[in-house]
């Protein structure tokens, strides 16, 4: 089936880049700033009495010249770069032996996306585009919460969506839905795409953890398929063992609290 | 509940744990009232597989009877006496549905590790390790068993416990081997490996009609089993004669038209390839010893069949793929698919075609389980399989 993509997987709709996910210092201010900055900082830290004011303002420098990202140019729209960071890409992709149109229903009922991605917290849609999600970060460092828009929506086909500015971490996707080849039922490819805070420098630290967040959307799609085939979650880790009684440890609670998301 | 539960390589205990109840919806509670050793459990145990841990519940195969139903399991009712599949299947996803049941899309929760290891992941077996599902084993007084729909067959009126607790894993397997190597009347069928699933190999073979099988151990007392009741036409001692030359003999020089492997990586073999598998293994360069797989390609008929139901867990050295390619050999192999196979089974058994109760030689309670590991493992004391009844 041919259909009309106003944005197509070669030319991925990108997330809108808000806040310190944009750069806004030109390469040579850049240098600069952190060259200066490092320079300050040193000078703080030998002095035999510590300056705070010179550390901070150093800090400040050196922040600035490693992200590219000055929040005091944002302010006052002073804008000395020509460049964009590149956005990250996540793509992963599963086969669910289901109807397409169960599937895409599933999906497209956005509420349903915390039963199995499994750092969600909610996801409350305000109206048939916009919604606003909670994920929980991973070891208890609190929450991110952003509202996002859906661009385009193909029933049974595609849906692709985009942040709304201002979120912690602007991102973008795309979603397809197509019919496996022999009818084995369903294809789903989920392409992501996210610009990290702290420009430069976050981008850096991202790309390091981008294939942990590849796992994590794998092990979404994984529980997904899991849940439409089944019904339910394969479970073992809430079972007892010897171990946990061994050790003497308090034994898991997990049983007991836990409640596998059920169709 | 009492269980017996991996502590350290060939260091089992028994501990106390909490008895398992209901997670999910289409789960069921079996007390347990046979579960049987098996020599897959020996690659954990002897610290071959990776991913097992302390406390660790082992064991797989199992007979028991249903305490405890959840919501969606509509089928069974309490006080049955049920066999349960050594494989955790959904019966919904592409693989159940073509009855490839071993590798269910749906029930490994640690699917990944197994991706890391072999690219995908197959179906869930209980006791089994972290990267096969981390579900609790049967050597306990109770289990979980998810989809147990699926996984739970009631046993007929007339079949003893002892023939019933093989259906579930030693005679699905050895029938598998003799399954897939699509057996036609007339042929003849070389079985390496004469324990439990090598003696239903042989016995499985017989029925779906290969005319001579030629059974092959290293223990006499195997063999003499394997002959006075698997139905093994002849037998060989590899311990006593060249297995190749004799194998040729036998065959009027063509080789056996099927050869299955009901060994896997932990062969015990002779001469100067075995001990380069032990020192291997020994300083962990290969997980595998493919003893018995190495013999098999080369003394296959050409244009025969290789089937494989001996468990390998990594890496392999050294196979003949020089012998197997240009004598155009068929490959089967894999883990069994329980589910397919044991109704089919159960009418055998009742049918008295073939009775495995014979496999059991030791029957001891959960506190003896290292020393019937032992004796298992080093085939003391005429052992073929121990059984636990907890």
């Amino acid at each position: 089936m041919v259909f009309q993509r106003k944005y197509s997987v070669e030319e991925t709709i990108n997330p809108q880049p808000s806040g310190s996910g944009q750069v806004n210092i030109g390469s040579t201010e850049r240098m600069i700033s952190a060259f200066s900055g490092a320079l300050l900082t040193f000078y703080a830290i030998r002095r035999p009495v510590k300056h705070w004011a010179l550390l901070s303002a150093g800090g400040y420098m050196l922040y600035r010249g490693l992200s590219g990202y000055c929040p005091m140019n944002q302010a006052v729209g002073r804008n000395t770069s020509d460049k964009e960071i590149e956005s990250l890409q996540i793509s992963r992709t599963v086969t669910v032996n289901r109807p397409r149109s169960k599937v895409y229903a599933f999906w497209r009922q956005l509420d349903n996306l915390p039963r199995f991605m499994q750092h969600l917290a909610s996801v409350t849609p305000l109206d048939t585009k916009r919604s606003h999600w909670v994920a929980a970060v991973p070891k208890g460092l609190g929450t991110i919460e952003w509202d996002a828009e859906i661009l385009e929506e193909v029933e049974n086909e595609r849906l692709v969506w985009r942040s709304v500015a201002e979120a912690t971490v602007d991102n973008a996707g795309e979603v397809y839905f197509k019919d496996a080849p022999g009818g084995q039922g369903t294809e789903i490819h989920a392409i992501i795409r996210y610009q990290a805070p702290a420009g430069y420098a976050g981008q850096a630290l991202a790309s390091l953890f981008n294939p942990a967040f590849g796992q994590m959307v794998k092990e979404d799609l994984r529980r997904f398929k899991n849940l439409l085939e089944t019904g339910e979650l394969p479970v073992s880790e809430a079972q007892y063992s010897g171990q946990r009684v061994s050790d003497k440890t308090e034994p898991s609670k997990k049983q007991e609290i836990y409640e596998s998301p059920v169709l | 509940m009492r269980a017996l539960c991996y502590n350290g390589i060939r260091d089992l205990r028994v501990e106390n744990v909490p008895d398992p109840g209901i997670i999910n919806p289409h789960d069921a509670i079996i007390r347990v009232t046979l579960s049987s050793v098996c020599g897959s459990d020996l690659h954990l145990i002897n610290g071959y597989v990776p991913t097992v841990q302390s406390g660790d519940i082992l064991g797989h195969e199992f007979i028991g009877e249903v305490v405890e139903t959840g919501p969606q399991v509509k089928k069974l009712k309490k006080g049955d006496r049920v066999v349960v599949a050594s494989v955790i299947a959904c019966g919904e996803c592409q693989h159940c549905q073509e009855q490839s049941f071993s590798l269910c899309d749906n029930t490994n929760p640690n699917a990944y590790i197994a991706e890391k290891m072999f690219g995908d992941s197959g179906a869930a077996i209980f006791g089994y390790s972290h990267a096969f599902g981390g579900y609790a084993g049967s050597h306990a007084e109770y289990i979980r068993v998810p989809f147990a729909e699926k996984g739970c067959f009631v046993i007929p009126e007339g079949i003893a416990d002892d023939s019933a607790v093989f259906c579930s894993d030693a005679f699905p397997t050895g029938f598998m081997a003799a399954d897939m190597a699509d057996i036609k009347p007339g042929q003849v069928v070389a079985v390496w490996g004469c324990g439990g699933v090598g003696q239903m190999a042989i016995q499985s073979a017989r029925l779906l009609g290969a005319e001579r099988v030629i059974a092959i151990d290293g223990h006499e007392e195997r063999l003499r089993t394997a002959q006075m009741i698997g139905g093994a036409t002849d037998i060989l001692n590899y311990k006593k004669v060249n297995i190749q030359d004799a194998l040729k003999e036998l065959t009027g020089g063509r080789g056996p038209d099927v050869c299955i492997d009901a060994v896997g990586m932990e062969a015990f073999g002779e001469g100067i390839g075995y001990y380069y598998d032990r020192a291997k293994q020994y300083v962990r360069l290969e997980n595998d010893r493919p003893v018995v797989l190495r013999e098999a390609i080369m003394a296959c008929r050409k244009g025969g069949t290789v089937s494989i139901v001996g468990v390998y867990s990594g890496f392999a050295d050294k196979i003949p793929m020089g012998a197997a390619m240009n004598k155009a050999l068929t490959f089967k192999m894999g883990q069994m698919h329980a589910q397919r196979y044991i109704p089919r089974l159960l009418e055998y058994v009742r049918d008295g075609k073939v009775d495995p109760s014979y496999l059991i030689t030791h029957r001891v309670g959960l506190e003896q389980g290292q020393q019937a590991y032992d004796l298992f493992y080093e085939s003391r004391d005429h052992c073929m399989r121990a059984v636990f009844v907890p």
